[in-house]
């Protein structure tokens, strides 16, 4: 029955639910710097869980791949980040358009959706760590419900770097990461992307006064 | 079934019901000691009990039988679900009584006679006990059914007996199904027992008091059984916990040294976890009612996922 | 010096130039001379591609063959006569003080860049960095959305970015699930995201893993596109922006968008043989194309109203390419080639009779064929053009698509014919009163460049009366590879 299951298969599995489980704390989390450090979190578990698939299986490249995620998504973007929640002096709490429990159990469904998408691909893959396809993907939905759900611009962007990191985890789940040169620009765009939201909340702030976008819904179809 | 299983039965009940006060008694002083109060004596739910079974049983005018009956049921509910628990062994003869959808049950049936009988008085406080009681028992029971389906699915029995045989006898596998589903076993025990984040067992403040609410017209020999119950039922919690997620050392045959040896590793399991239990009521404040459903439906959330990822995860050969 | 390597390295080159050199007084003209650098060198390098057929650059890492070739020449181009356009445009902006110097700085810098991204996106053999050019060409353009800062122009910028960052995001993964498939099939030798090795294993690519796959890319590069249901970005984007930009973004990102979604169909149809990509692709198509018409009618401000014509034609390139077969692929080459070339010409017209009467609502802009009639007919020829009347090119393409369509898919004929006349109705009732009628507005203090209008047009006209034949054996070139 489980007995199958390697012991490295079972640390990334390990890992990958508690990418899972740091998905759903970010989308409950009410406040702005817990939730920068929960996505650092998230971030780290990446970098563990890479390390693991690097080591058993030998693949060179995702050394580089790991240290690359710690750098830029457990350290540098939280950095950038904290910096930025300091410099623009954002109030503490988050709001929600939905409430934590509807959310949660939207969650839930979207997990269940994700998982039934991802079955029918993980069981064509012969990586070691295939089953976290499916954990991926549903990452992926949650950080795309938490930019949904959120009405302030830096819980937004932290939803979209954990649709990011959502990603990273599909892509060492399915084939054992990008080619190198592939993962470095997408790198560089994320990182680029951060720099660039910094100048725009800057902006914002000084046209509204505020980081909450539900300034920003002037323009729809009358 | 031969006589020595019935034995073992008979004594795990026993050592139950003798037990469980002790457990409440540790977990009180725990709690005093971290609270730098100067705790009460390890004995005192005992000398409580004793007390209250000489006194007379004063009852409201208004009281029918179900009042004076439903102490007796709740009290019966809970040694039956001591009895199916494996504490010592897993070698139970009631155990095919009831599996674990039926412990829930039980569970349940006990909830609804002592929630029946709060509003039976037709006292303000009872009632509004009992509303609570069973909002957090309709919020909580999903949740530990999913925690219970979770672990059903990794042995393929709903029998407890079989789920902890299960689980203390493997090759050291990580599943970080049972991680979800322990942090949510966790979250309905205290929801479940009264205990602090949503309910706390040591105070009568009316906002936010529940299950002292609704046992506030029982004397004597009712309020004893209650309270022994009350015992039974975190120990009942306890021992389910400590047999699904930490179940080594429970003896799998019927063989006295088995037997022996299982009583001082429940016991020290038992101190460990009482401890922790006082730890996480002393850092944490009770939450208001109506976020009560928040933190059953994060249990229930870790649910669903502990089973979500254990059919994902741990299903592939 | 090769050819290709000038294309891609002058955009790059001159746009780190101007962002360290600042705003000075030669900055426009070095903008509009790096863009005629680059069009010379899109220019010769299809030449050649045409005379010695497809090739490949560095190892490779890039790819030249009849399909992106023309889409690098028709991108290099619509560059060059925006750089032009927009170098009094930007003048005029900053005497109206809407604009200052370093953000002029930012504008050449990015517009350089953006041009970068789109080349590279256009002419790379490996499908990952197609995803990164795509997502450059995002943060290179939201800057230049939001270039007046204001609060409109600013939730526009936050919608792009957020929508596209969504939206690629899923393309993203995708890219992902291709890359899987199609490693599957290759093995670990790192080729596997390389396009050029990508179609000649089309057939054994898993058919499941494929068809999700496509779905991501399509919904994900589809939102680049500006498909409905997620076309919400684009009407903002096109409307808050400085016009030289909504020109580009119109012109040229959304081409290579659909560059992108194309290349995935061609393995999409290769690993599943029931058409499925094909049926998606018409699907998405017919629905942004009657959304958008429907839309058409209510819009007042006219870069808004033309933006979703731009995304009416992109619902019907799609809805061609979903079609599939030689005659719809030239159709829908053709009809890109034209939207291209029309909508950036009406964007060019529409900036300057805007910058004139000061103001993007329709209701305001009144006579502007006595203000100045190069503008008013060139906004009115435009229209026309963009319309699909004769003898204009765009006639004979949506005529191509709309036969075609008529013969193999009979049951969207209608729909097809609907959307385009309400979309005809709108338009037209729209920029008819703009062009003729009473006004009364001074004169701006630096002329207009009204060359690009009439130089697009003129192209537009020319494709619908005389295809050149190296054009056509290109586009029916192109057809062919797509299936």
């Amino acid at each position: 029955m489980n007995t199958a299951l390697p012991l490295s298969t079972q640390l990334i599995n390990l890992f990958a639910a508690v990418v899972l489980l740091l998905a759903f704390a970010m989308l409950a989390q009410r406040r702005v710097l817990p939730l920068i450090n929960l996505f650092a979190l998230q971030g780290l578990t990446l970098c563990l869980s890479t390390l693991v698939v690097a080591f058993t299986t030998g693949q060179a490249h995702l050394y580089g791949s790991a240290a690359l995620t710690l750098a830029l998504k457990a350290v540098l973007l939280p950095l950038i980040l904290h910096r930025l929640v300091r410099k623009l002096q954002v109030k503490a709490d988050v709001e929600g358009l939905i409430n934590v429990p509807t959310t949660m159990l939207a969650g839930i469904a979207l997990v269940i959706v994700a998982f039934n998408v991802a079955l029918p691909i993980s069981q064509l893959s012969s990586t070691i760590s295939r089953g976290t396809l499916g954990i991926a993907l549903a990452s992926v939905m949650l950080a795309f419900l938490m930019m949904i759900v959120r009405t302030k611009a830096i819980p937004q962007v932290v939803g979209f770097l954990a649709m990011e990191n959502g990603l990273f985890l599909a892509a060492t789940s399915a084939t054992y990461g990008m080619p190198m040169v592939v993962e470095l620009g997408i790198a560089l765009d994320v990182l680029i992307g951060v720099i660039i939201l910094g100048v725009f909340f800057f902006q914002i702030r000084d046209q509204f006064d505020s980081l909450d976008i539900r300034h920003l819904e002037n323009l729809k179809e009358r | 079934m031969n006589i020595f299983g019935f034995l073992g039965q008979l004594f795990a009940i026993a050592l139950a019901l003798l037990l469980a006060p002790l457990l409440t008694g540790w977990v009180n002083q725990c709690r005093a000691w971290l609270q730098n109060r100067s705790a009460p004596p390890l004995l005192q739910p005992y000398y409580m009990l004793h007390k209250l079974f000489l006194k007379d049983v004063v009852l409201a005018h208004g009281a029918s039988p179900l009042f004076r009956f439903a102490p007796f049921v709740v009290f019966g509910c809970m040694v039956l679900a001591c009895a199916i628990i494996p504490t010592l062994s897993t070698d139970l003869p009631f155990a095919p009584a009831a599996d674990t959808i039926a412990l829930v049950g039980v569970f349940g049936l006990a909830r609804i006679f002592i929630s029946l009988a709060a509003m039976d008085v037709g006292t303000a406080f009872g009632t509004l006990g009992g509303r609570r009681e069973m909002l957090v028992g309709f919020l909580a029971e999903p949740a530990l059914l999913m925690v219970i389906f979770t672990t059903a699915m990794i042995s393929q029995s709903t029998s407890v007996a079989t789920i902890v045989e299960t689980l203390a006898h493997r090759d050291f596998i990580i599943y970080p199904s049972l991680a979800f589903a322990g942090i949510a076993f966790t979250f309905v025990s205290f929801a479940e027992n009264a205990r602090v984040p949503v309910d706390n067992p040591a105070t009568h403040l009316e906002l936010t008091m529940i299950h002292e609410a609704m046992i506030l017209e029982y004397s004597g020999r009712h309020l004893a059984l209650i309270e022994w119950a009350a015992s039974l039922k975190l120990y009942a919690y306890s021992c389910l916990g400590l047999a699904l997620f930490f179940p080594w050392g429970i003896a799998e045959g019927n063989s006295v040294a088995g037997l022996l040896l299982a009583i001082p590793v429940l016991v020290a399991k038992l101190a460990i976890g009482g401890a922790l239990l006082a730890v996480i009521e002393t850092i944490n404040a009770k939450v208001r009612i109506f976020r009560a459903p928040e933190f059953l439906g994060t249990a229930f959330l870790f649910a669903v996922l502990g089973l979500l990822v254990r059919l994902l995860l741990e299903t592939q050969s | 010096m090769d050819f290709f390597t000038l294309t891609l390295a002058i955009p790059l080159v001159s746009g780190m130039l101007l962002a360290v050199a600042g705003e000075r007084s030669w900055a426009p003209n070095l903008n509009v001379i790096a863009s005629l650098g680059t069009f010379l060198a899109s220019a010769l390098l299809t030449a050649e591609i045409v005379a010695v057929g497809p090739r490949m650059v560095f190892g490779e890492m890039f790819f030249i063959d009849s399909l992106n070739v023309f889409l690098v020449a028709l991108t290099a181009f619509v560059g060059l006569t925006t750089s032009i356009f927009s170098g009094p445009y930007m003048r005029n902006e900053r005497e109206h003080g809407r604009l200052t110097a370093p953000r002029l700085r930012l504008y050449k810098s990015m517009f350089q860049l953006f041009m970068f991204t789109m080349l590279a996106a256009l002419t790379t053999n490996n499908l990952g960095i197609l995803w990164v050019a795509m997502e450059a060409a995002t943060l290179t353009t939201v800057l230049l959305v939001s270039l007046y800062r204001t609060p409109a122009s600013l939730e526009a910028a936050w919608k792009y970015f957020i929508l596209c960052g969504v939206g690629i995001a899923q393309a993203l993964f995708g890219t992902i699930l291709l890359y899987f498939a199609a490693e599957r099939v290759l093995g670990e030798t790192g080729h596997a995201l390389l396009w050029t090795h990508l179609v000649d294993v089309k057939g054994q690519l898993e058919p499941t893993i494929m068809a999700l796959a496509f779905i991501f890319l399509l919904v994900g590069y589809g939102t680049k596109v500006g498909l409905a249901p997620l076309h919400n970005w684009l009407p903002d984007a096109h409307a808050e922006g400085p016009t030289p930009v909504s020109a580009v973004l119109s012109g040229l990102l959304l081409n290579v968008a659909l560059y992108a979604i194309l290349r995935v169909k061609v393995l999409a149809d290769g690993a599943i043989p029931t058409g499925f990509a094909g049926n998606l692709m018409m699907g998405f198509g017919l629905l942004t194309l009657v959304v958008a018409a429907f839309f058409l009618s209510r819009q007042k401000d006219i870069k808004r109203m033309f933006a979703y014509s731009s995304i009416e034609h992109m619902g019907l390139i799609t809805f061609a390419f979903g079609m599939g077969g030689a005659v719809a692929n030239f159709a829908g080459l053709l009809h890109m080639t034209l939207h291209s070339l029309t909508k950036s010409a009406i964007f060019f017209a529409v900036g300057h009779a805007a910058q004139k009467c000061g103001t993007q609502v329709m209701e305001d802009i009144r006579g502007l064929i006595k203000i100045n009639p190069v503008i008013g007919w060139g906004l009115m020829l435009g229209t026309l053009a963009i319309l699909g009347m004769p003898p204009f090119g765009v006639f004979a393409s949506e005529f191509m698509i709309l036969t075609h369509a008529m013969k193999h898919h009979p049951w969207a004929t209608p729909i097809l014919l609907l959307a385009l006349g309400v979309a005809f109705a709108a338009i037209f009732g729209k920029v008819q009163p703009m062009v003729f009628g009473e006004t009364h507005v001074k004169r701006l203090p630096h002329a207009p460049a009204i060359t690009p209008v009439f130089v697009h047009l003129a192209l537009v006209l020319m494709l619908g009366l005389w295809i050149p034949p190296y054009l056509t054996r290109w586009f029916h070139e192109a057809a062919r590879m797509l299936g």
